[in-house]
């Protein structure tokens, strides 16, 4: 189980948390064209390494941060909000 | 008490005062408290204790701890504490033990399977992927029910496990796994410094209950963990296996606490599964000895040397009279050495090595042994035990003469090196190092705030490193006899050839087609013989072919300590309604509802669910009736730019609706798809209430945080889960507003105030409450919402208000058929995922000319405005009481068979008490142009042919809305 830094709460065990998904994956615009639209709904990343992710504390603060996480020791490197990079 | 195999002085462990009797496979037989069984049993002459896995050959005890992959037995209590595949060496004996061996029929002496080892030519690696493939159907009729007839260690208990189990958290700044002296040390030295310190182990303690003072390391060790059980900082955690390396130095122990009493006291968890998370984390795990590969090495009697010499020293037991040893390590000689000074006799001492030189060898010269360098084994002769083994000379090239030597003996030690038992280290994601003078794989850089001491470090005593790669040098091929690799899986070094010749590259690909190192053993003895093997036959060097993942669990645990408290009324958390307790007295039928328990129907005495429902159903077109809707998502909306998030969110247009309305509100994915659906109330300018699906309130509300927090954080809304602080009665039926009307204070509720879909806020019985005008049954209706606490009383305010008017209690069913009469869609019954708004029939709710919802966007993909989408219609079959299955498929054409072009599928279906027909919603491609078309649905039954309809089949136009 992973201790989680929630940059709200500080470090926390996973059982508080859900996972998210991929970071810094922008909803496009109304307009936007149907491949932008399919790769924000269809294309994630399958990183080997750090891998920018997103996580709720959901049984905490209930805000979504972004961890980056290393996919090959499950370390996590560093922790933030969202918005920030 | 000491027989023919109990030696009169050595033994550490055991206690001679106090005899036990135990039972295997139904003989009596005599151990001393402290033996395990497997001590026992050789204590008492017993070697065959059990038939391997494939070839069903005999076998005996080969290791003195858990890396032994062939005694496993099962211990039975009783009918329910029936537990196989446990390991002989870990079980330990107590008055009244019954244990039996297994995989044998009908017995361990005579057994049947045998006849798989005469065949075994016919069965080599992948041979079931080879044989079985024709005829094709007949995998699932016949070849695979009987290979798992045939396959498999121990049995499963026919009964409920009776015991309980525990589960702890814990938390420390040093875990130490193993109390071998390396890790004792450790442990002390952590806490002398003050720190939290857990030591655990998965023998049993030798603290209790034993003789003190006794001489050497075990004297050490014992008042070692005498100062660490009286440090206040310190755990130690006996008969407990850390069986699982979790990120983030989180470990999972498994602690046995009544497997080793005679009668367990019946406060006691069974075991208790710890979940400690440590700063750091001291690996002092040891190292397993490897045994030698050569044909014939798995007979009874043949053992690891250093097995022999634990049972000797710990347990007092004899392996045998007459002993062999092969070795290529020095550590064998002080088994050598000790087994003489107990009176055995040492048949022949051989050693695969041309020069042998150091402390242990020259004693044993000196002793008058005489040491056959330069020698190997090329046979063993025996049956259930081994009667004789055949030595030849190697040369330094490799090159074995023809001579064989044949030596009678009972007993065969082997001792190839020792593995420094790296699983958890392997576990933490640690990298693994092959260390060219040692030929094994040490620790290397940790991944985790760990470290390695010991054994496991690869700190060898002197002389005890290095060792035997791999087959032994033989005269003829490997084919002469079965040279086994892993004895838990039967695999021989044969096997691992054949893999390699078939084309097999990876050692990860030749562990899965030969099994070597799979089941409960997990390569505990056979890793790196099998891997020196699949290089050598690969032309490669070991370092260079790598090794197999070491998987969790370490050791086998069972199924209840993982499972803990969750089991029974714990298994899963249970909702319920204010309106439980009245439901149940009135004897309803529950259902279970993601996590709520709902009242399935109200069965009066003689009634099935089918008359039940249909009663209810009846009831509430003809008169009224009440239904307990509390479990419906809800959540509160605020906010000054509450309808600004809210027409983002759903597909609706929510800037004309006015405060006191309400609307049917759709909720898609970004996709496109259905997502969730419900009423909506606007009860202020700024806010809104917001009803879901029972299941989707959670996932609702964790959507719209998600968008909310991070694609538009500008937007000043704050989300509120009001699911649990409202009770919902919905009284739904012509006599509705007269029912409720003597209840209701400071609300009009005449249409004119208070029309279909609107809402007001006022008291119901003196109770503040927010009054809705819905309907999910096309019956003027009514929504009373009122907090929780006094939702019992108010229900049974409206039940006897009610009773004048005839009204009847309805749960779920009831409120199935009602939709469905009326072709209301239930989002996850009548939509999947692949729904769209206009499939499903509701695309007038999506608003016109919005700049942006959830799935907008989606919504203009070609294919979401395909004319051939499969749509939602209406199913009548032809015979009216023909109720079809819900998921049967449909065709355009009647008398097709599989495999067929389907158009649709069966969604809904139910009797429809009202209409006297039975009705079915149906998602059917270009359904909604097939109206009036006969289609057809394959039943168990017959082909059933059926007409497309209107989804709205009853009331139309509605008109009963308004009673």
């Amino acid at each position: 189980m992973l201790l989680i830094p929630c940059p709200y709460c500080g470090i926390r065990p996973e059982l508080e948390f859900s996972y998210g998904g991929q970071a810094h994956v922008a909803r496009p615009l109304p307009s936007a064209s149907a491949e932008e639209w399919a790769a924000f709904q269809y294309e994630r990343v399958n990183t080997r390494g750090p891998h920018a992710e997103r996580w709720r504390h959901t049984h905490g603060c209930g805000r979504f941060f972004n961890v980056v996480r290393d996919t090959t020791s499950d370390q996590i490197l560093r922790s933030y909000r969202s918005g920030e990079r | 008490m000491s027989g023919r195999w109990r030696s009169a002085k050595a033994g550490s462990e055991i206690d001679r005062s106090r005899p036990v009797r135990f039972e295997f496979d139904g003989r009596s037989y005599q151990g001393l408290q402290g033996d395990t069984l497997a001590s026992a049993l050789l204590a008492s002459g017993v070697h065959l204790v059990g038939r391997s896995f494939k070839y069903h050959r005999p076998r005996g005890i080969m290791a003195a701890g858990p890396e032994d992959p062939n005694a496993l037995v099962t211990v039975r209590r009783d009918a329910a504490r029936y537990t196989p595949n446990l390991n002989a060496a870990q079980v330990e004996v107590y008055e009244g033990l019954v244990a039996e061996s297994q995989n044998r029929w009908p017995s361990l002496r005579f057994d049947v399977g045998r006849i798989n080892d005469y065949l075994s030519r016919f069965l080599p690696s992948g041979f079931y992927y080879k044989t079985f493939m024709w005829p094709r159907k007949a995998w699932h009729s016949f070849y695979e029910p009987r290979i798992r007839a045939a396959a498999g260690l121990g049995r499963a208990p026919s009964e409920a496990d009776p015991d309980h189990y525990a589960q702890r958290f814990a938390h420390c700044e040093v875990l130490v796994i193993g109390a071998g002296p390396a890790g004792l040390a450790e442990a002390l030295a952590a806490a002398r410094t003050g720190a939290r310190v857990m030591l655990c182990d998965e023998q049993a303690p030798p603290v209790a209950s034993l003789p003190a003072g006794s001489a050497g390391a075990a004297g050490e060790s014992r008042d070692a963990l005498a100062q660490l059980a009286a440090m206040p900082n310190v755990t130690v955690l006996a008969r407990t296996t850390a069986f699982g390396y979790l990120p983030h130095n989180m470990l999972a122990l498994a602690e046995r606490l009544t497997d080793h009493l005679s009668a367990p006291p019946a406060h006691l968890p069974r075991e208790r599964l710890w979940q400690v998370r440590a700063q750091e984390v001291v690996l002092a795990t040891g190292a397993i000895e490897r045994p030698l590969v050569f044909p014939g090495n798995d007979r009874p009697g043949i053992m690891l040397a250093g097995a022999a010499h634990t049972y000797l020293n710990r347990y007092g037991a004899l392996p045998g009279a007459r002993v062999a040893i092969v070795t290529a390590n020095n550590e064998a000689y002080r088994a050598a050495l000790e087994l003489r000074a107990a009176g055995v006799d040492i048949v022949a001492l051989a050693d695969l090595r041309q020069r042998v030189t150091g402390a242990l060898p020259d004693a044993a010269r000196q002793a008058g042994l005489v040491i056959r360098t330069g020698t190997t084994v090329i046979g063993t002769r025996g049956d259930r035990r081994v009667t004789a083994v055949g030595l030849s000379a190697v040369g330094a090239d490799g090159a074995v003469s023809g001579d064989v030597d044949w030596i009678s003996c009972d007993t065969v030690l082997m001792s190839g090196g020792f593995t420094p038992s790296v699983h958890l280290f392997s576990q933490s994601r640690g990298k693994l190092r092959w260390d060219d003078s040692l030929q094994v794989f040490v620790p290397g850089a940790a991944a985790e705030n760990c470290r390695c001491v010991g054994a496991c470090a690869g700190e060898m005593g002197a002389g005890s490193g290095s060792g035997w790669l791999g087959a032994l040098p033989q005269p003829a091929d490997l084919a002469a006899g079965k040279s086994f690799v892993d004895w838990q899986n039967d695999v021989t070094a044969a096997d691992l050839a054949l893999a390699v010749r078939e084309g097999f590259r990876s050692i990860e690909h030749i562990k899965r087609y030969t099994t070597t190192g799979m089941a409960t053993d997990q390569g505990k003895t056979s890793n790196l013989n099998a891997l020196a093997i699949a290089a050598q036959q690969l032309g490669r060097p070991i370092s260079t072919v790598g090794l197999t993942t070491f998987r969790m669990p370490y050791l086998p645990v069972g199924f209840g300590a993982l499972a803990g408290y969750a089991r029974g009324e714990l298994f899963a958390p249970v909702r319920k309604t204010p309106l439980y307790d009245w439901a149940a007295e009135r004897g309803a039928v529950f259902e279970p509802v993601s996590l709520w328990q709902r009242a399935r129907f109200f069965p009066q005495p003689g009634e099935d669910m089918h008359r039940a429902v249909a009663r209810e159903c009846l009831n509430v077109r003809r008169a009224c009736g009440m239904f307990d809707a509390s479990t419906l998502g809800k959540i509160e909306v605020v906010g000054p730019d509450a309808v600004e998030f809210m027409n983002r969110m759903y597909v609706n247009n929510w800037n004309t609706l006015a405060v006191g309305r309400c609307r049917y509100g759709i909720l898609l994915r970004d996709d496109g798809f259905v997502y969730d659906d419900g009423v909506v109330a606007r009860t202020a300018t700024d806010r809104f209430h917001v009803t879901t699906t029972t299941g989707g309130a959670p996932r609702v509300l964790a959507m719209m945080e998600d968008y909310l927090q991070t694609e538009w954080p500008q937007l000043k809304v704050w989300l509120t889960s009001t699911t649990e602080q409202w009770a919902v009665i919905a009284v739904q039926g012509s006599k509705a507003r007269a029912v409720i009307e003597p209840l209701v204070e400071r609300i009009d509720l005449s249409d004119a105030a208070l029309p279909h879909m609107s809402v007001a806020r006022g008291q119901v019985c003196g109770v503040p409450a927010l009054v809705f005008r819905v309907s999910f049954t096309g019956e003027l209706g009514y929504e009373i919402n009122v907090p929780s606490d006094y939702g019992a009383e108010v229900w049974r305010a409206v039940w006897q208000a009610g009773q004048a008017h005839g009204i009847c209690a309805y749960g779920t069913e009831a409120m199935h058929v009602l939709r469905a009469e009326k072709g209301y869609v239930i989002v996850g019954q009548d939509t999947d995922g692949t729904v769209t708004a206009d499939d499903a029939g509701l695309g007038w709710a999506v608003g016109k000319n919005k700049p942006d919802f959830l799935g907008l966007a989606s919504l203009q993909r070609p294919a979401l405005t395909d004319r051939n989408r499969k749509q939602l219609v209406g199913l009548l079959t032809a015979d009216p009481n023909m109720v079809l299955e819900e998921g049967s498929q449909i065709t355009a054409q009647a008398g097709l068979r599989p495999p067929m072009k389907v158009i649709g599928h069966v969604t809904s279906s139910y009797y429809s008490a009202a209409l006297g027909h039975s009705i079915a919603l149906a998602l059917v491609s270009a359904g909604r142009s097939r109206t009036g078309q006969t289609l057809y649905v394959p039943t168990r039954a017959g082909e059933s042919s059926v007409t497309v309809t209107n989804p709205v089949f009853y009331d139309p136009k509605g008109e009963r809305l308004n009673g």
